[in-house]
């Protein structure tokens, strides 16, 4: 609380004050005598003040009495903070939050939360994307309202689209009297801060007084926690910020309750039992399913209780890779034979039953049996915009539950092994034991295919895996990347059981995305010890690279390894295309997709900015050392990056 | 005569399971053709190592063929018939994209066929301690 009763209206009222009685003091600093201590003249007013007529002014005014409050609105936002469990904020420091940053370092211990240094606020959403997906909870993110927010607003969408929580609070100026030229507060202030990203936002406000931050603080943390979570965001007013806390003001922080996320009704569930126990070769779809490892093991056990395969689309870790029923690898063929399929929170469960060509008549093909039965539970039911087209395209369904799937699974467990009858369990035993055979057959393909290519330079992307995982195999490992464009290949043949194991996707494809969420996401793992590995894509590193630089700042343990491949491959492709459909020849393809001519030396690059780093690494024997040395600098408690120069996909 | 013969097919078989991750989609090859091969043109495989990256071949199926569940299917070794792939190439019937004989001539797919034939089988995967 203020000690101080000589309270300006405002904090830019006094700063002004003050700064104007210096500037006169100073102006006339040369007719003083030598002996006479000068006054304080705050630095930026005498760099400044020169440009402007001198000011002329008698006396101090008044509140320039005032130099000095104790509790700031900022403190009691930091309050707010560790009120909801926030363990870090990353930001790239802006003056449009500066009591905001200085309340958490000072005020708050810079513990719980803890500042993190990023140099891009693409960098502090992203990392706030991965490190969610680990945890299980958002990281806050600072940023200016107009500058920071546009440079944050690709991840902010990425996030939104993989319903990732992530909670930003941005510093703006809204009154325009308060403003300062000299600190570009004019085109950092914004009528509407939060109007740029409204699309991709679950929820923001503007609160006009610290108790009302206080209500808003909590119910954002409550809207981007319940399901189906996304980003949201505070705007912190730079007078709410700044200005002393009212006396007598009886600031609280509300209580925050987390609602338990919807369950599917019982009939809808005792019907979902009735189509799949009574199925012949049932299925199960996912995608974005598994919140927590209770997830993976309920879906487990609902699969096993049907002896139904499980196509997984990989947007989290859902199911084991190594399971008998998991027959992601068969998918063509598991669909076709379905004649009921459920999806649970399948974002694009249409995907997983048709096919488009892209020629230059598009055309699609279901896969599907024209009379299976589709059921789907998923909170996308309950939560969708327009502008943006996340959505997918439209499945029509059989029996939609408008519930969180995680929630809905103990009860449909229940229920799907009361309906079980024992002729049905031998049918389903039956099921399982081809399932399982078809598995292993899957897996052992899998490991053929692996050997194409394996003493090629540039090295196999299957080489790669297969060396990184006799590196890390006896370790508790966390695999922090988007693994698309490396032919999927880990998840083809490492054995993953654990929530943490994997992260699924970007979300929204945003590229830049990976280097951030897998600082992010070895943020998160470093206090549970464990060993974060991220197949680092080159044209990725390139949007923000310095986020390897935080990475080494704050010690955050992860081994990269670089898939690089010297190009925007995927755009390569589409390039090609377009030019073999203009009957043109693809010769020209790499112009504006390819990174030659220099190369990228990636190991300098982290070199520069504080990590162990090594390559480009091009001899496939000599993958296994270096990773050697790469994970053992991790251990330490260091990042290290190894520049792998690699097969396209 | 199928279209894409032994492993290659096995190959294809895994890209259709799983090429719902994939966006471009790799074209899955509807049913096996019975065709008659013809006979194997002679061709310069060291050329066709250079026509294989420059007409962009190596940017889907990888730079030795092998292939990518993400791309396009493994095409070497053990390429299928060159009067297949000539045809192939020319009207494909998944997502690979044309190639006429305005783009690439049947002089230089026969290079590149050369080259993919000159490719080595690989060791097994049971020979490779990485992969048991």
């Amino acid at each position: 609380m203020a000690k101080s009763t000589k309270v300006p209206a405002g904090r830019r009222d006094f700063l002004k004050s003050v700064v104007a009685g210096a500037a006169t003091l100073a102006a006339s600093a040369e007719t003083l005598p030598a002996a006479q201590p000068a006054q304080p003249v705050e630095e930026r007013a005498s760099r400044a003040m020169p440009m402007l007529p001198p000011v002329v002014e008698s006396d101090p005014p008044a509140e320039a009495e005032v130099l000095n409050i104790d509790r700031s609105g900022s403190d009691f936002m930091v309050d707010c903070l560790k009120s909801l469990g926030i363990e870090y904020v990353c930001a790239v420091a802006g003056s449009s939050f500066r009591a905001l940053h200085e309340s958490v370092i000072n005020y708050g211990g810079n513990s719980k939360p803890e500042f993190i240094t990023c140099c891009h606020e693409e960098s502090s959403v992203g990392m706030s994307h991965g490190y969610a997906k680990i945890e299980g909870k958002p990281l806050c993110i600072f940023a200016h309202g107009t500058v920071g927010l546009q440079h944050a607003s690709m991840a902010i969408y990425n996030a939104y689209c993989d319903r990732v929580p992530v909670y930003i609070v941005i510093g703006n100026n809204l009154d325009a009297t308060k403003r300062d030229s000299a600190y570009g507060e004019w085109p950092h202030s914004v009528q509407d801060a939060a109007a740029m990203v409204r699309d991709y936002v679950k929820w923001d406000d503007t609160p006009v007084s610290l108790e009302h931050f206080g209500e808003s603080a909590v119910r954002a943390y409550k809207v981007a926690m319940t399901p189906p979570m996304a980003p949201v965001l505070l705007v912190a007013d730079s007078e709410l910020q700044e200005n002393p806390i009212p006396e007598g003001a009886a600031l609280r922080v509300p209580r925050l309750t987390l609602p338990a996320p919807p369950q599917g009704d019982s009939g809808s569930i005792a019907e979902a039992a009735r189509l799949l126990v009574q199925a012949e070769n049932p299925l199960i779809v996912v995608d974005r399913y598994a919140r927590t490892q209770a997830g993976i093991d309920l879906l487990v056990e609902l699969a096993e209780t049907l002896q139904a395969p499980v196509i997984d689309q990989a947007g989290r870790m859902n199911f084991p890779t190594r399971h008998p029923l998991n027959q992601t690898s068969r998918r063509g063929a598991v669909v076709a034979n379905a004649d009921v399929i459920m999806g649970l929170e399948a974002t694009d469960f249409w995907s997983a039953l048709n096919t488009m060509h892209d020629q230059v008549h598009r055309t699609t093909r279901p896969i599907m049996k024209s009379d299976a039965k589709l059921i789907s539970i998923t909170t996308g039911d309950l939560y969708s915009k327009s502008n943006y087209q996340d959505f997918y395209r439209y499945t029509g369904v059989d029996l939609a539950m408008a519930a969180d799937a995680e929630a809905t699974l103990p009860a449909l467990i229940e229920e799907t092994k009361r309906q079980i009858t024992a002729d049905r369990k031998r049918a389903f035993d039956d099921r399982g034991a081809k399932l399982s055979a078809a598995h292993q057959k899957a897996l052992d393909q899998a490991r053929t295919d692996a050997t194409y290519a394996w003493d090629a330079s540039p090295i196999s992307t299957a080489r790669v895996c297969a060396e990184l995982w006799a590196q890390i195999k006896d370790e508790d490992w966390s695999l922090v990347s988007i693994l698309r464009h490396f032919s999927w290949w880990p998840l083809r043949l490492w054995p993953f059981d654990k929530h943490y194991q994997y992260i699924g996707t970007q979300g929204g494809g945003g590229v830049g995305y990976n280097a951030p969420a897998s600082v992010g996401a070895a943020l998160a793992n470093k206090k549970h010890g464990r060993l974060s590995v991220s197949i680092q894509d080159d044209g990725d590193l390139l949007f923000a690279p310095s986020v390897l630089w935080t990475a080494a700042h704050h010690r955050i343990p992860l081994l990269s390894v670089m898939h690089n491949n010297r190009a925007y491959h995927e755009e390569m492709m589409h390039v090609q295309r377009m030019a073999n459909r203009h009957n043109r020849g693809i010769d020209r393809a790499g112009i504006g997709t390819t990174f030659e001519d220099p190369n990228f030396d990636f190991a300098k690059i982290a070199q520069g900015m504080g990590v162990y780093a090594e390559g480009p690494i091009t001899d496939p024997n000599e993958l296994g050392p270096a990773l050697k040395r790469a994970i053992a600098v991790v251990k330490r408690g260091e990042p290290a990056l190894l520049d792998v120069v690699t097969q396209p996909r | 005569m199928k279209l894409f013969r032994g492993s290659c097919r096995a190959a294809l078989a895994t890209l259709a399971a799983i090429s719902f991750f994939a966006a471009p989609r790799v074209g899955v090859v509807s049913a096996a053709q019975d065709a008659k091969s013809a006979e194997s043109p002679s061709g310069n495989a060291d050329n066709g190592k250079q026509l294989f990256v420059k007409n962009g071949c190596y940017e889907c199926h990888g730079r030795e063929g092998q292939g990518s569940n993400m791309s396009g299917p493994r095409i070497a070794p053990d390429p299928i018939p060159f009067d297949v792939l000539l045809n192939y190439v020319r009207k494909p019937r998944g997502e690979m994209p044309p190639y006429t004989a305005k783009v690439i001539s049947d002089r230089d797919l026969a290079d590149i066929y050369a080259y993919l034939q000159s490719r080595k089988e690989p060791p097994t995967a049971k020979a490779l301690p990485l992969l048991k």
